[in-house]
């Protein structure tokens, strides 16, 4: 039977679907701004950042709608709960990214310029990008599978995150401009092992829908 | 776990060859409220009446398997049907209330048996009107008649003359169908008040009824118990894919 909950339902989808374009292009515009140290996309980041502000409210709105007139119960149910928490690790998410472009605001307002050409930070970037995709690919298809996989590569991107930390900290000491520019990009770091962390949530939101068990996938 | 007020082993139901309830398993613990759920004709209505057996009086049923209740299965010959029924009381889905006076109509049952002192038929009736959270109703009024009552306080009025003749185990067909919301709250709030003293089993259509309000719940279709678990388990995280397709209204 066609349930007028599922077409609602779809609707929940696709918006956190969008959420999750929004996202993607968000860490990977921060990351390449920073890259090239071009202000103007980075301040495309900070203000496309509100779009994504108000689809996690338009989420949540919409759920509790569904759950205050449909009484959803089992998998519709936990479907919801977990579009709402799947919405919030992606305007966290999206935070981040923008914290990144501050960087690069910051970075050409005080006349830094980095010291060597990135090559970690942007691998980084492409992995985190990655999860968010099959976060929200394995939230559509209920893909558990794909979902646990996602949630394994949060490991290289620790890895990564404390190669670069350890590299950077070797600039530290003393207080020229290289120290600070690597302070600020230990910063970068940071944020982006942050973002793989709320796609690791996103992953275990998964796990939850499909099993209806609390997991810890990392 | 408290101790067991009703186990059912293998049980059995057929009117004429049409059989009704398959192999049902159950047990249920004492003041606990057990909801039956599951679609029209799934025997989840029988299943409650095999509980005092009432099914005796529809004739052509036979049944077999055990339903024990104080260690003495309740279809053994010499099982008194009268005092299982005192013991086993039922309300039913419409209020039906006796065309006699409040105060009478409680009184009903203990006169029957046999209670005929009046200020012991005064407690009683004073005690059962408030353990139906009607007392303060119709304390004033009780020589009224019962069907002068609205409909949600003539299901009370049902409910407080089923607990005067001192049941162990309530049995609820859809006590709440005919309501209004407000007179419904007031019932399911009376049950979860009534299992401190009782075990009750209830028979409803309304799913969140059944979620809201009882401990276990079990869902039956075509005559099969297809699951019975804690209503917080089979209503978040159901193990049968049939139970999550009625519950989440994919079907029936």
């Amino acid at each position: 039977m066609a349930r007028h909950f599922d077409q609602s339902l779809q609707d929940v989808k696709k918006l956190l679907l969008e959420m999750g374009a929004r996202v993607e292009i968000a860490i990977d515009k921060a990351v390449k701004s920073l890259a090239s140290l071009h202000v103007p996309m980075a301040q495309m980041v900070c203000s496309e950042d509100q779009k994504i502000d108000e689809l996690e409210l338009q989420i949540d709105d919409t759920v509790a709608k569904l759950i205050a007139t449909q009484q959803p119960v089992a998998k519709d149910l936990r479907l919801l709960i977990a579009a709402m928490k799947i919405a919030s690790d992606m305007e966290r998410m999206a935070d981040l990214a923008v914290n990144i472009a501050q960087v690069t605001i910051e970075l050409k307002e005080n006349n830094l310029g980095l010291f060597k050409e990135l090559e970690d930070i942007p691998r980084m970037a492409k992995i985190t990008q990655k999860m968010v995709h099959d976060g929200i690919n394995s939230y559509i298809d209920g893909n558990i599978e794909l979902a646990k996989s996602l949630a394994k590569t949060d490991d290289q991107v620790d890895q990564l995150y404390f190669a670069i930390i350890k590299e950077l900290t070797a600039y530290l000491p003393g207080s020229n401009e290289n120290a600070e520019v690597a302070l600020k990009l230990c910063f970068v770091a940071r944020y982006l092992e942050r973002i793989a962390d709320h796609a690791t949530n996103i992953a275990e939101s998964i796990v939850y829908i499909e099993t209806g068990k609390q997991a810890d996938l990392n | 776990m408290n101790q067991l007020a009703i186990s059912v082993q293998d049980l059995n139901l057929y009117y004429g060859d049409k059989q009704a309830l398959r192999k049902i398993n159950m047990e249920i613990e004492e003041k606990s409220v057990t909801a039956l759920i599951g679609p029209s004709g799934c025997g989840k209505s029988t299943f409650l009446r095999t509980l005092n057996r009432m099914n005796d009086l529809i004739p052509g049923v036979r049944i077999d398997g055990e339903i024990m209740i104080h260690n003495q299965n309740i279809y053994d010959d010499e099982v008194d049907v009268e005092m299982l029924r005192k013991q086993v009381g039922m309300v039913f889905q419409a209020p039906n209330p006796f065309p006699k006076s409040i105060y009478d109509n409680v009184a009903y049952g203990p006169r029957i048996h046999g209670i005929k002192n009046k200020s012991r038929l005064d407690e009683i009736v004073e005690k059962s009107l408030r353990g139906a959270a009607l007392w303060d109703e119709v304390k004033d009024r009780l020589k009224d008649r019962a069907t002068g009552l609205s409909g949600g306080q003539q299901q009370r009025l049902c409910i407080a003359r089923a607990l005067a003749v001192e049941p162990e185990i309530l049995l609820m067909d859809e006590p709440t169908s005919a309501l209004d919301p407000i007179s419904t709250l007031k019932i399911e709030e009376l049950v979860q008040e009534l299992k401190k003293n009782y075990t009750i089993v209830i028979v409803t259509h309304n799913m969140q009824q059944a979620a809201r309000i009882s401990d276990k719940t079990a869902f039956f279709l075509n005559g099969d118990m297809i699951e019975y678990d804690n209503t917080d388990k089979l209503f978040s995280n159901p193990q049968n894919k049939q139970t999550e397709d009625y519950i989440t209204g994919r079907f029936g």
